[in-house]
């Protein structure tokens, strides 16, 4: 429990503002990004990509997953595993529907 | 009974202090923290949503009694089976065993004074009261006409009823289930009391820890795709409406990957009562303890891999619901390790018939019919044709009312002298725990043969030769009603007169018992240390009740 204190301490008012910064940044490139075409399916991609990154500035920084115990780590990971679960079995129906070959 | 019986029964008195009289009044309720008192707020709210739930059943059955549609409109009869769904799906099946009996029992039962977070506790019975607030004032404007399902395109752009105010609701609602699961899983985690292992929980703690696990992973994605409905619903964002680039069945992926688990949430604290009842009323520990444990566990995590059987014929692939269909399979064998065991447990033990017991031994039964339908169900050839008939309602009836709320009654009979620390009368338990049984058979059954035939579901109107099943269907409804209402009856009338029970009126093991019926404002006196196994009845031991119910019972 100390050493979670202690990296609470760490950052300052300052750094969460960074972050926010970093954040508001992040955002102005998804739509930057979405002005350009990459092409299929590299534009649905590099969207992603860029919400990935801001998603883990959230939960790492604003959510104090980094520096959490292995318990409260554990259970965000669980949570996404979750995630991920949805999306295989979603993907599972519609990447084998009747026609979606010719989508590839 | 004889008068013989008075003079010789020793009669306790309640407790002079309890959580029920060391304050009164209004506010010492609605500002309270302490669980037993929350679980008792939930008592109240959830009996008045299962009765309001109940009248909308009332005016089903009564429009179903003849093949014209000559009570209610269309229009109103789809309302009256979305609003039955929503209120008793959401508004009192969900909480019903986990916030009632749950949060009551949960402290008591590993031995600790609170659970971790009383103040998130009484949140949450707030975040499910404002819920109900949005929920009732879009019945009282006229209701929804989307079936509890939701189903879009329907719902985000046609129906014309109050889809978005019922939707906030929900989404209100539900965050009442998650910080219930939260506040579950902590205090399971860190407020055991010393030597309670977690080889040594009560079933029900096991059951219980299943549940907050579906309910906080599972509720999220439920809130999210009501915010997506109501986007679409409001902004026109495309999400679902094929007009507008979105995909309808991304809507039932997302419903269902949380309303699948939420039969899970339904019927696993369900188990954990039964798992009490079978082994107080066999006098002998459950057989196969820990596979009971994991079979919950089992149950919850499979629980989550098998929505797609929902989507069978909803221009899913054939190969998802190929996947789908063998997952579903296996969610069988952790239910049937448990029926399996609890029977195990029955044999050779002294069984005594209270009326906990006659519930309990109910629930396998129905839970077997209800699980045994879920797998024709679960079979691709057979569900194409059963499809949105009444076979899928009978089932999930059998599941939700034969087993949900049949765990729910019996829980509640089994632990009404701890919660109120008086006992209910005998006879009438008993022969309303008949009447329910008999009442509901006769509901549901004739529902599978009907949808085996053919009978569609959500229609009010049907061909003529129907007629006879539905007639049998709204005479069980009948007395599936009166039911209901005698215990309703007996329970208000035990809290003034009703035999004081004692500490432990059924001589279980257990730490619940082991503290006074009421319990004290913090559940005991002193922190208890466990040093025995869970359930370690002594078998074959002669029961002395000390009470007068249970000797006129004999
Ligand atoms: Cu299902």
């Amino acid at each position: 429990m100390s050493e979670q204190h202690a990296s609470e301490h760490e950052h300052g008012l300052k750094f969460y503002w960074l972050v926010l910064f970093a954040l508001l940044i992040l955002t102005w490139v998804t739509y930057g990004a979405a002005l350009i075409d990459f092409g299929h399916p590299w534009s649905d991609l590099v969207a992603l990509a860029i919400a990935v990154t801001k998603a883990t500035l959230v939960v790492s920084f604003f959510m104090h997953v980094k520096g959490a115990t292995s318990m409260i780590k554990m259970s965000a990971v669980g949570g996404f595993f979750w995630l991920l679960i949805f999306f295989a079995f979603v993907l599972a129906d519609v990447l084998t529907r009747p026609g979606m070959r010719d989508f590839f | 009974m004889s008068t013989q019986e008075f003079a010789f029964t020793p009669y306790p008195d309640l407790p002079k202090s309890h959580y029920l009289n060391v304050a009164y009044g209004l506010k010492s309720w609605l500002f309270t923290t302490d669980h037993k008192r929350i679980g008792i707020l939930y008592l109240l709210s959830i009996t008045f949503f299962f009765a309001l739930g109940g009248l909308y059943a009332t005016a089903i059955r009564l429009e179903l009694l003849t093949p014209a549609g000559d009570m209610v409109q269309p229009d109103t009869y789809n309302r009256l089976f979305t609003m039955h769904g929503i209120l008793m799906v959401f508004f009192f099946l969900v909480p019903s065993i986990p916030a009632v009996l749950g949060n009551f029992l949960l402290p008591l039962m590993i031995g600790a004074k609170d659970v971790a977070f009383p103040r998130l506790n009484l949140a949450s019975w707030y975040m499910y009261m404002f819920g109900a607030g949005f929920t009732m004032y879009a019945l009282f404007m006229g209701g929804v006409d989307t079936g509890w399902t939701f189903y879009t395109p329907f719902s985000s752009t046609y129906s014309n009823s109050y889809v978005a105010a019922v939707a906030v609701g929900i989404f209100i609602n539900g965050f009442s289930s998650i910080f219930t699961g939260i506040n579950f899983m902590v205090t399971i985690h860190r407020m055991r009391a010393p030597g309670m292992t977690w080889s040594r929980l009560p079933l029900f703690v096991w059951s219980h820890y299943a549940t907050s696990l579906i309910m906080v992973l599972g509720t999220p994605v439920l809130a999210i795709t009501i915010v997506l409905l109501a986007m679409e619903r409001v902004f026109k964002l495309g999400f679902f409406d094929p007009a507008l680039g979105g995909d309808p069945v991304l809507f039932q992926h997302l419903f269902w990957f949380y309303s699948h688990p939420a039969v899970y949430i339904m019927i696993l604290p369900s188990m954990g009562v039964i798992s009490e009842i079978i082994a107080a009323f066999s006098r002998k520990p459950i057989f196969g303890y820990k596979f009971v444990a994991f079979a919950s566990m089992g149950i919850a995590i499979l629980g989550f891999l098998v929505w797609g059987h929902h989507l069978f014929v909803s221009s899913q692939s054939l190969y998802a619901g190929l996947i789908f269909s063998i997952l579903s399979m296996l969610v069988a064998v952790p239910s049937a390790v448990k029926v399996f065991n609890w029977t195990a447990t029955l044999y050779k033990g002294s069984i005594e018939y209270s009326t906990p017991m006659f519930y309990a031994l109910g629930f396998i039964g129905l839970f077997t019919i209800g699980g045994l339908t879920g797998l024709m169900l679960a079979t691709i050839g057979i569900d194409v044709h059963v499809h949105d008939t009444y076979f899928v309602v009978a089932h999930f009836h059998y599941i939700m009312v034969g087993g949900a709320l049949m765990g729910y009654l019996g829980g509640l009979h089994y632990w009404w002298p701890k919660i109120t620390g008086r006992m209910y009368p005998g006879f009438w338990s008993h022969l309303s725990a008949l009447i329910i049984f008999l009442g509901f058979n006769l509901t549901f059954f004739p529902q599978f043969v009907l949808g085996y035939l053919g009978m569609p579901r959500r229609y009010h109107s049907y061909p003529e030769e129907f007629q006879i099943l539905h007639i049998l269907s709204t005479a069980g409804a009948s007395i599936l009603a009166v039911g209901y209402i005698i215990p309703l009856v007996y329970f208000i009338w035990s809290l003034k007169y009703g035999e004081v029970a004692g500490d432990n009126p059924w001589d279980a093991v257990g730490l619940e018992w082991q503290t006074t019926s009421p319990p004290s404002l913090h559940n005991f006196d002193e922190i208890p240390v466990v040093d025995f196994e869970p359930y370690d009845y002594v078998e074959h031991e002669p029961v002395e009740r000390p009470y007068r119910y249970s000797r006129s019972e004999a």
